[in-house]
């Protein structure tokens, strides 16, 4: 099923799902975007329309704007701390806290850190934002990792030259613990238990410093993540053991922008990419993911409807490790229906994807096909 | 042509003359430094610059969406592979044209549902009725090319579509007589009979029709007798209808309809002439829209496009429909100058909404001849605000091959990280531009550091450079200087020494920094245990005394000639104590 396309005449940098109350077990309806590059940019909050769907299942509801407000910069990264709050990163170097009204009427800014990233005469963008309510923690092109709380007004420890490069992304490991990783193809754990201002560990690829743009963490465990680069490579990381990666394989032929496991079932993976495509990764054998880590698989592109695509490079097979070819497998469907401009940003909770692109359009899956808990 | 003043506030305060310069989408008015004459200037304050644009606002966000859902159809016909038989494509195009056509309806009622609010808004909407209706026709006669039998099928469409509250009561009309009597009107589009078959059966029809009136069978209901007469296609019947019809061209289908169903294209130009001047009477003068689909049903091709620039004032329409008939092989060689004026005129009128950079890229892939040119001049100077945007412009230009656009904006980033002090970023950007100059420069600066405070900054980066360490020879250097200092931390003193020793004899060390080098062996060379071997201490005391053997600076001082001499003699001593030891240890037997 082809998902729903909304242009929304703003670049989007960013979408994210709403989380949607624990327990409940409802598809997501609410989603926020981020736009960049215009004049004026704007964090928007929209809504799937009612869950009440025809009893053949067809979800033909555009999304529809449900408020929005000004934001200073590009949005470089957007996270929702919980229901009701979101948390934004610019690129002027600032972090603002926003909160969504009830009935999502309105959307004000409740807190911000200006030029939280500077340099010494101009501003620096932050680069990305990650939240485990009530920590945030944010990083910038100044090579700052900042930590704060969502109710303290003054940041709670900065860690200043945690790295000569840009950071590009971080993500949380455990409690106190992040990772983070720059543009010399490095990740560095942080450990904010610890006083010094270095890394617990750095861990990079031998080959050339391609820089790396997106990280996440495996749901369940925690010592398994995935990191996708200027290469277009996805690699799959044991941070336990060691320097190199378990896994690379060549997903996209321009810069990966995110990567995410399904927070409730990771034996899919998500990414998205300069190059337009947005890819859905899943095992094909009975073992998970973790599994097939350990034994290493092969590859195989599909488009989605069989058919592929114009443009489509046939040799994306990753070159891999040795593994049980016959029975471990991972194929990748495409989920967009033709290549769009750059594909910046995805999000998937249960059932629903949500993505924007550079050609000013969010697509939404309402059901992601042949996915079940 | 419209006219308008403005009066811009500001200007001309201090009773000078103006000047101005057009740009791209806006007027850049200054003043100059001439007097008015007569009029006792003022006092000088500073001169202003005013830019002054159109209210139009081409980035209105309906606007926006119209530009980017075609800009998606546009590359997807780009792609339409040239080996596909015609018939197939034929299709294709007839769907990426209908395509277009929806996008610009979609984008045509959203406009409508916020007509009320902004003026402009409403210009817009009467423009991009205008567009439809002339897409909708080209596409009905050119790339659909509708043959004798559909093609008034496909007018009547076409009529309908664009006054369908005329077609309501033109509808009510037409019912009101018997039903039946139509029945085989209709059949024609399902072809189940041929064109000549339909015309014998329709004659007879249309014999009868005119019997009926003749006989004078409905004489006594005028009501039905209109009716009949414009069943027989009466003229001056259908003319009294004009209010009914409201455009000639409804007249003119309409007319068609009931006199001539099997027209072919060729005669269509000769029924739209006269239809234009019997509608709008001897004293209207058409408009540039009739003027237009004139010249399309005379299917004078490159006339419509070149009415269409002028009078339309809308270079989308005309760049994106020139580019569909052009795939379609419908214009000439001379058109394609043509075309790639226009769609150069498109992109310099997206260029006003900056944002929209990204789709001017597929534009430019595609513009013949200068497109390659254009988009280099262009791609320079798309603002790098963020490194994220910066990495976007680079893989435009990577995956063109456009090299020392590459090199010229990895070296901007690369100087403005190096400003910043953010010496990794630095060399991240100098390795994807492989840039050695720019590396060997990133080195010096941190030879600099290190020289100024005594310890390396950045360790993170300099004890991981990897391979990147040989894309310069002086970042070679300080890798391998960064490693013995490693080794030395870790008490690995004879690697250490080998290190360093190599760094000198391998030549990869600058002589300007030897000494430094040579004094960061002292320690090495005072240890208790012999570190250097004799060999090693030989090839160290003849790289010290290449070292002063070189011509003396003579722009040092005293001061740092007496400090130079003191270190070259602090170092002879260790030497010679050094070679010393080394002899003798490698001189004993071990027992």
């Amino acid at each position: 099923m082809d998902p729903t396309a909304k242009y929304i005449s703003q670049k989007i940098s960013r979408t994210r799902w709403r989380p949607v109350p624990a327990g409940l077990l409802q598809q997501p309806e609410v989603f926020a975007a981020g736009s960049w590059d215009n004049e004026s940019n704007r964090v928007s909050i929209w809504s799937l329309g009612d869950d009440d769907s025809d009893t053949d299942g067809e979800f033909d509801e555009e999304p529809r704007l449900l408020c929005d407000s000004e934001h200073d910069g590009d949005v470089t990264d957007l996270q929702f701390l919980d229901g009701d709050r979101l948390v934004s990163a610019s690129s002027s170097g600032a972090v603002a806290i926003l909160k969504l009204q009830p009935d999502c009427q309105a959307l004000s800014l409740a807190h911000v850190w200006e030029r939280a990233h500077r340099y010494s005469c101009d501003n620096a963008p932050c680069t990305a934002v990650v939240c485990r309510s009530p920590e945030l923690v944010s990083v910038g092109e100044d090579g700052r990792v900042i930590l704060y709380k969502a109710d303290q007004t003054e940041v709670v420890r900065v860690i200043e030259n945690a790295d000569s490069s840009t950071i590009h992304a971080v993500t949380f490991l455990r409690t106190t613990e992040v990772l983070t990783v720059n543009s010399i193809g490095q990740l560095k754990m942080w450990d904010f238990r610890q006083q010094s201002d270095s890394p617990a560990q750095i861990l990079s690829l031998t080959g050339d410093r391609v820089p790396l743009h997106c990280v996440d963490k495996h749901p369940n465990q925690q010592h398994i993540v995935a990191t996708g680069g200027q290469d277009g490579m996805l690699c799959i990381w044991d941070v336990r053991q060691g320097n190199t990666p378990f896994s690379l394989i060549e997903a996209h032929s321009a810069e990966m922008w995110e990567v995410h496991f399904h927070p409730s079932n990771p034996n899919h993976l998500f990414t998205c990419s300069e190059d337009g495509s947005l890819l859905h990764w899943e095992t094909t054998s009975g073992s998970d993911m973790s599994t097939l880590l350990q034994r290493g698989w092969n590859s195989r592109v599909v488009s989605h409807s069989g058919v592929p695509l114009a443009g489509e490079d046939d040799s994306v097979v990753s070159s891999w490790l040795a593994g049980d070819s016959s029975k471990n497998r991972l194929e990748a469907t495409h989920m967009l229906p033709s290549q769009t401009l750059s594909v910046n940003s995805l999000d998937v909770l249960e059932q629903c994807l949500v993505c924007g692109t550079d050609g000013e359009a969010v697509y939404v899956h309402r059901q992601l096909p042949n996915f079940s808990i | 042509m419209m006219s308008l003043l403005q009066f811009i506030p500001g200007a001309g305060f201090h009773q000078k003359h103006l000047g101005f310069e057009w740009g791209p989408g806006d007027l850049l008015v200054y003043e100059t430094n001439y007097k008015l004459q007569g009029i006792r200037p003022r006092s000088a304050g500073s001169p202003s610059v005013h830019v002054v644009r159109r209210d139009e606002d081409i980035c209105s966000p309906i606007l926006r969406k119209l530009f980017n859902e075609s800009h998606l159809i546009f590359v997807g016909l780009q792609k339409i592979k040239e080996d596909v038989p015609s018939k197939n494509k034929k299709s294709q195009f007839v769907s990426i044209s209908k395509n277009y056509r929806s996008v610009i309806r979609a984008c045509m009622e959203e406009l409508q549902q916020n007509a009320g609010k902004r003026s402009p808004d409403t210009h817009h909407v009467s423009i991009l009725l205008a567009i439809e209706l002339i897409w909708n026709l080209c596409e009905v006669l050119f790339i659909d090319a509708a043959p004798a039998g559909s093609l008034l099928l496909h007018l009547l469409d076409w009529v309908r579509l664009h006054k369908s509250d005329v077609d309501a009561r033109a509808r009510e009309v037409l019912q009101s007589d018997s039903p039946a009597q139509h029945q085989s009107y209709w059949d024609v589009p399902a072809g189940t009979q041929t064109l000549t078959e339909f015309d014998v059966k329709w004659r007879h029809w249309h014999e009868e029709c005119d019997r009926c009136l003749q006989d004078n069978t409905f004489a006594s209901n005028r009501h039905l007798e209109t009716i009949c007469k414009i069943l027989v296609g009466d003229e001056d019947t259908l003319l009294e209808q004009r209010e009914l019809l409201s455009t000639w061209y409804h007249f003119l289908v309409t007319r068609l309809l009931f006199t001539h169903p099997t027209i072919k294209p060729p005669d269509l130009h000769y029924y739209a002439q006269s239809s234009m001047n019997m509608f709008l009477g001897p004293r209207a003068s058409p408009e540039p829209l009739d003027i237009i689909l004139l010249s399309a049903f005379e299917f004078d091709l490159h006339q419509v496009i070149k009415d269409c620039s002028i009078a339309l004032n809308n270079w989308w329409f005309v760049a994106h429909l020139t580019d569909l008939l052009d795939h379609c092989k419908l214009l000439q060689s001379h058109n394609l100058q043509c075309v790639s004026h226009i769609r150069s005129s498109y992109l310099s009128y997206m260029h006003v909404c900056v944002s929209l950079w990204q789709l001017a890229v597929d534009y430019f892939d595609h513009c013949p001849e200068f497109g390659r040119v254009y988009l280099e001049l262009q791609i320079e100077r798309v603002p790098l605000d963020t490194e994220r945007k910066a990495i976007k412009v680079l893989r435009i230009c990577e995956d063109r091959q456009m090299s020392e656009q590459v090199r010229s904006i990895c070296k901007i980033m690369a100087k403005r990280a190096l400003r910043n002090n953010r010496l990794g970023s630095a060399l991240s950007w100098s390795i994807r531009a492989k840039d050695a100059a720019f590396a060997t420069l990133i080195s010096e600066r941190f030879l600099q550091d290190y020289s100024n405070k005594g310890f390396f900054t950045d360790l993170d980066l300099l004890d991981n450079l990897g391979p990147a360490m040989l894309l310069s020879d002086r970042l070679t250097f300080l890798g391998k200087y960064r490693e013995f200092h490693r080794l030395y931390g870790e008490k690995r003193f004879s690697e250490a020494a080998r290190l360093l020793l190599s760094l000198m004899t391998a030549k990869i060390a600058p002589r300007s920094l030897w000494m430094t080098l040579l004094t960061d062996a002292l320690p090495l060379l005072e240890q208790k245990e012999v570190i250097f071997s004799v060999d090693q201490t030989y090839e160290l005391m003849s790289c010290l005394e290449e070292l002063n053997s070189g011509t003396k600076d003579l722009n040092q001082t005293d001061q740092d000639e007496d400090i130079e001499s003191t270190k070259t003699e602090l170092l002879r001593l260790a030497l010679a104590r050094n070679l010393a030891m080394a002899i003798v240890k490698e001189g004993t037997i071990e027992t």
